[in-house]
């Protein structure tokens, strides 16, 4: 309590330098809250991009190698394999292979499905397409296809399809209109429900997404599906929870982050160097902290000389100047966040994706700020609780 | 029957400065102070006299020799039982008064007792001043110290010393800096705390005249005890 108050009436007394160091360690906050805030929106927004159209886990069974012909010999008949269109392995005992899926934790939504490829008719429009069969309520929760629809309704029943915007307008489709289409020597016509824009040319322009029904019995798998996807709380937690996945399924599992390489490797190096620039802001920021106290601690030597002589601990001059350290840290964190999510708001329009200081950003600034503070009032502090009295009232160094 | 314990005890004191060739500035001091004794501590500039002051306010430790207090040995102490020992026994007043520029008058009075009870505790205020008001600075209790005048301030700084009610007040040249009025109003106020409340003072002077007043004269030179007695009997 008295360390509080001293540390107080002290800050008070300088308040010129309290002042000065204040606004340091809030310009040394403001940037540490804007440039994580920037990043962080940045790789919110890659990451949304990228992941918003597939799974953060799938699982499915691995393609059956081509085999080469035999004579009842066992001498191979051809010597040359063309290879074809991958035919998948029926995935055995898929439902069990949910069940064990959603068991697993940190999994949030699982979506069983069927996809192939077919080609889409309208008129004379020919477009090639992914057929997406899924259950409407699994699938949304995925790839959220309602947050992004740009016309119609989001609806998986009887004939019903939703389609990619890219491939609406290559076939000259709207909303209502019946489109025909063929997979092999199989053939259905639906009925375009719903139009969505998911921000990739590649879903825009391939999708059609209808039941898993639909689907299975389109592209020749009636009672089969070809995947399971999953989505899971942490993104970058999905690696492990896939191997977690694999293990307990024993079917392949592939994450998002495999997937992914080079973006996963990029998102790496700007963490890293995000981390760089916030350390050296904060090294700026303590350095800011320890020289003013240690300023402080020379000009009130006299004053700590006296404050030992009558009594005062040890323990309670070194919490004077760690209790200033802290009030800088937390005044330092007040403004500079509250700076630094004025100076995101002002580039926000220009950015083209969300910068927002985040409750947790708050928090984190704050216990940097403050631990940086204590820090850096920790040597000055520690001087002056081992000065000696007699010196220090004398004046001596 | 056994006698009480001498309020402060000095046996064979030695102190020396300096690393490798150490410099002794204490030669083997001797001295006891009884309860109640205003005794002064005379001698040239140089003599030890500060530094005997420091010694015996727990400020520094002796290279030699015993220092008791109320006949706890105190050169032993850990630096956490000696700080509480000074707060509890020990008053000081400075030669440039040394208040904290930062505290109010009254907060300054108050920060022996805030030092040792953690706080500036509400109940501390009453006390404080009163004895601002036994200094005649009852109207300055809020003031700043830079707000009042150096004799002002050096009664501040007695207040201060007084506050936790010591046993022993350590006073190192208190009247130094003031003119003669303000010194002798200074010294009248020790004085009748010493008739008053039996505290016992050790003041470091200059001043032959205050050292006179004072009911023994203890004379220090090159670091040894030259006299100690009668004022009348100083050998300067």
């Amino acid at each position: 309590m008295l360390a509080l108050q001293l540390a107080w009436k002290f800050l008070r007394e300088g308040r010129t330098q309290s002042l000065l160091i204040v606004a340091g360690v809030t310009i040394g906050i403001a940037a540490f809250v804007f440039v994580s805030a920037i990043i962080e929106g940045l790789q919110v927004n890659l990451l949304e991009q990228t992941l918003g159209s597939q799974a953060h886990i799938t699982v499915e069974p691995e393609e059956t190698p081509p085999r080469p012909l035999m004579r009842e010999s066992g001498v191979a008949f051809a010597r040359r394999i063309e290879p074809s269109e991958p035919r998948r392995r029926p995935f055995d005992q898929w439902q069990r292979a949910v069940r064990r899926v959603e068991a697993t934790d940190g999994v949030v939504a699982v979506c069983p499905k069927v996809t192939g490829s077919g080609l889409a008719y309208r008129g004379a429009a020919e477009e090639a397409v992914e057929v997406v069969g899924a259950d409407a309520t699994r699938l949304r929760r995925i790839v959220d296809i309602p947050k992004n629809l740009v016309d119609g309704q989001y609806r998986l029943g009887g004939d019903e399809v939703v389609v990619g915007s890219s491939l609406a307008e290559k076939l000259g489709a709207r909303v209502g209109d019946p489109i025909r289409v063929q997979s092999g020597d199989r053939e259905s016509v639906l009925r375009i429900v719903g139009i969505f824009d998911i921000g990739s040319e590649m879903v825009n322009g391939r999708w059609l997404v209808t039941s898993l029904r639909n689907a299975q019995t389109l592209l020749g798998r009636v009672g089969d599906i070809t995947e399971i996807d999953a989505r899971v709380a942490d993104v970058y937690e999905a690696e492990r929870i896939a191997r977690e996945v694999e293990a307990k399924t024993g079917v392949a599992t592939e994450s998002w982050m495999e997937r992914n390489r080079d973006l996963l490797t990029g998102l790496r190096s700007q963490d890293a160097s995000t981390t760089m620039i916030r350390v050296f802001v904060l090294l700026a920021v303590a350095m800011g902290i320890a020289s003013v106290l240690s300023v402080s601690v020379v000009q009130r030597r006299g004053q700590i000389g006296i404050l030992r002589a009558v009594g005062t601990s040890r323990a309670i001059v070194l919490g004077v100047f760690l209790w200033q350290g802290v009030f800088f840290g937390l005044v330092g964190a007040f403004l500079g966040t509250l700076v630094g999510a004025v100076a995101g708001e002002m580039i926000e329009a220009s950015a083209l994706f969300d910068i927002s200081v985040t409750p947790r950003l708050w928090l984190t600034a704050l216990g940097v700020s403050v631990a940086t503070g204590v820090l850096a009032a920790y040597l000055p502090a520690r001087r002056a609780a081992r000065l000696d009295p007699a010196a220090a009232i004398r004046g001596d160094e | 029957m056994t006698s009480s314990p001498a309020l402060l005890e000095l046996r064979g004191v030695r102190k020396s400065y300096g690393d490798g060739v150490a410099t002794e500035v204490l030669h083997g001091i001797d001295l006891v102070l009884e309860p109640g004794e205003l005794v002064a501590l005379v001698g040239p500039s140089g003599s030890g006299k500060s530094t005997l002051l420091n010694l015996i306010g727990l400020l520094d430790r002796p290279s030699e020799g015993r220092i008791a207090i109320d006949g706890q040995a105190a050169e032993q102490l850990d630096d956490r039982t000696r700080t509480r020992l000074r707060g509890e026994k020990l008053g000081f007043i400075f030669q440039a008064h040394h208040l904290l520029p930062g505290l109010s008058v009254i907060e300054n009075v108050m920060l022996p007792s805030a030092a040792s009870r953690g706080g500036f505790h509400p109940s501390l205020r009453r006390p404080a001043m009163e004895l601002l008001g036994a200094m005649g600075l009852g109207q300055w209790t809020d003031a700043w110290p830079r707000q009042l005048s150096g004799g002002m301030q050096q009664r501040v700084a007695v207040a201060r010393a007084l506050m936790n009610d010591p046993r022993l007040v350590l006073a190192d040249e208190p009247t130094g800096n003031l003119d003669t009025e303000t010194s002798d109003q200074v010294f009248a106020l020790l004085r009748e705390q010493n008739a008053a409340h039996g505290t016992a003072f050790l003041i470091v002077t200059h001043d032959h005249e205050l050292a006179r007043r004072c009911s023994r004269v203890v004379e220090l030179v090159d670091g040894a005890v030259v006299y100690e007695g009668e004022p009348g009997g100083m050998k300067s």
